[in-house]
């Protein structure tokens, strides 16, 4: 039980390196995805458009699959699995917090540009200072949504043998004839989302000084 | 002397002519009010004043530098960014929705573009805006924030936030117009007190009372067009233009 338990804590560590690298990439990739996305040029917002309408609408096992093996054809090499992993999290995550970016930038009323314009800001210092800070506050409920997810999507990492806490469950399972292993495993994801919406909660609260 | 010229401004929303043809001056100390019926232009003159909105021709110079300019073969030419950005902030606008910043406080609402733009040091803006909230009467909401506030209250902190700029003009584009009527009076007294200081003013208004008793001179829109201007006297009481005398008669 000792020696299981050691197994699925490693499987935890690797899973929370795909989590959180995957967060580190796709939080701020997705930023540049929404800007493309707004942009005024038809062409880079209907090619991001495009990238957007791909990551969303394919299965993010069969893009895993695809980051993973198409190298080896195209170039008849491949990078490692546990970086093909991080690369089809990140851009698939960037593609749906891009949209929940987007929204947020969209509902900030049009009067907030106008009066950082007359007050004379820079561009940057109005969408730094300005525009993101309430972003933040009216997008928390839905990349709470999101962060969750990617949580559990961790365990499709396995797909390419990457032996995250999924993985390591279901080996121990097949070696012990027990499912037990396998529900471990649920009160870890159980666990670690518990956490993943304190976090959000305790943001939320923290943002919760204006209106 | 003017502070701001305003000649042969034309500016159209794709086929809709919002500005036809608008030239006048407005001299320093001056206030002036600009009426007339909702879709008349003056919400978009004063915000092609603050380069909210690009004229599509016409010549706007403010403080003695051109802002846009007409030349003889019809070309239109905005000044470059650096001497945009200079003159517009001779020009200060409040806003009929306030458009206060929700998330900083009333403080940094007033010290956040003097520190940014004008790089003035945190005290002394700090200073200015703790003076200028005394002068709003609301010395004890510094560390308030917008929701906080009544909708007078809001707008009283965004009259301050343009003041602690130090513009030349202050405009102001429907101020009471998201306010009741209770609400209202307070800010048609901040307007009358700062014009009591002389403070150079173009105020955008329904409050035909108001514009009446505060006004050196009133401009009365209709259609894009300047029909008349003119003392308040001669526009409210002794106005022989049908147009003008149509319009005043529903207040």
């Amino acid at each position: 039980m000792g020696k299981l338990l050691m197994l699925m804590l490693e499987g935890t560590f690797t899973s929370l390196r795909i989590f959180f690298l995957t967060l580190l990439f796709s939080l701020p990739l997705g930023l540049v995805v929404a800007k493309g996305r707004m942009s005024r040029h038809r062409i880079i917002s209907s090619l991001v458009n495009g990238y957007i309408m791909i990551m969303r609408g394919t299965p993010l096992i069969l893009q895993l699959i695809f980051v993973y093996f198409a190298p080896y054809y195209i170039f008849g090499s491949s990078t490692d699995r546990f970086t093909a992993v991080i690369i089809a999290y990140a851009i698939n995550y960037a593609a749906y917090f891009a949209e929940i970016y987007r929204g947020g930038i969209q509902s900030i009323p049009q009067g907030q540009l106008e009066a950082a314009s007359v007050l004379g800001f820079t561009k940057v210092h109005t969408f730094t200072h300005v525009i993101m800070p309430q972003v933040v506050k009216r997008i928390m409920p839905a990349m709470g949504n999101e962060v969750i997810t990617l949580v559990k999507d961790t365990a499709l990492a396995q797909t390419i043998g990457v032996a995250e806490l999924f993985r390591v469950a279901q080996n121990a399972a097949a070696r012990e004839f027990s499912t037990m292993p396998i529900f471990i495993a649920g009160i870890f994801y159980f666990v670690m989302n518990a956490i993943v919406s304190k976090s959000f909660d305790l943001i939320e609260r923290k943002l919760d000084y204006y209106r | 002397m003017a502070v701001i010229t305003v000649d042969h401004v034309r500016k159209s929303f794709s086929s809709l002519e919002v500005l036809k043809d608008i030239s006048f001056a407005l001299e320093t100390g001056e206030v002036l009010s600009i009426i007339g019926p909702s879709g008349s232009g003056k919400s978009t003159l004063l915000r092609c004043i603050t380069n909210l909105e690009q004229v599509d021709s016409g010549t706007i110079s403010i403080g003695g530098d051109t802002l846009v300019h007409t030349d003889d073969q019809g070309i239109t030419q905005y000044a470059d960014k650096h001497t945009v950005a200079r003159i517009r902030l001779r020009v200060g606008l409040v806003f009929q929705n306030f458009n206060l910043f929700p998330h900083f406080s009333v403080m940094r609402n007033i010290t956040e573009a003097q520190m940014h733009v004008l790089k003035t040091p945190k005290d002394e803006a700090q200073d200015i805006a703790s003076d200028l909230l005394r002068k709003m009467g609301l010395p004890e909401k510094a560390d308030a924030y917008p929701f906080q506030l009544s909708g007078g209250q809001q707008q009283r902190v965004s009259i301050a936030r343009a003041l602690a700029l130090k513009p030349q003009v202050l405009c102001f584009d429907e101020p009471t117009s998201a306010l009741d009527p209770e609400l209202t009076g307070e800010i048609l007294a901040v307007i009358k007190e700062l014009a009591t200081e002389h403070m150079t003013m173009m105020v955008v208004t329904h409050e035909m009372a108001f514009a009446r008793d505060i006004s050196n001179r009133v401009i009365f829109m209709d259609d894009g067009l300047i029909v008349e201007e003119g003392t308040p006297e001669a526009v409210f009481s002794n106005t022989k233009n049908e147009r003008t005398k149509r319009f005043l008669s529903r207040f």
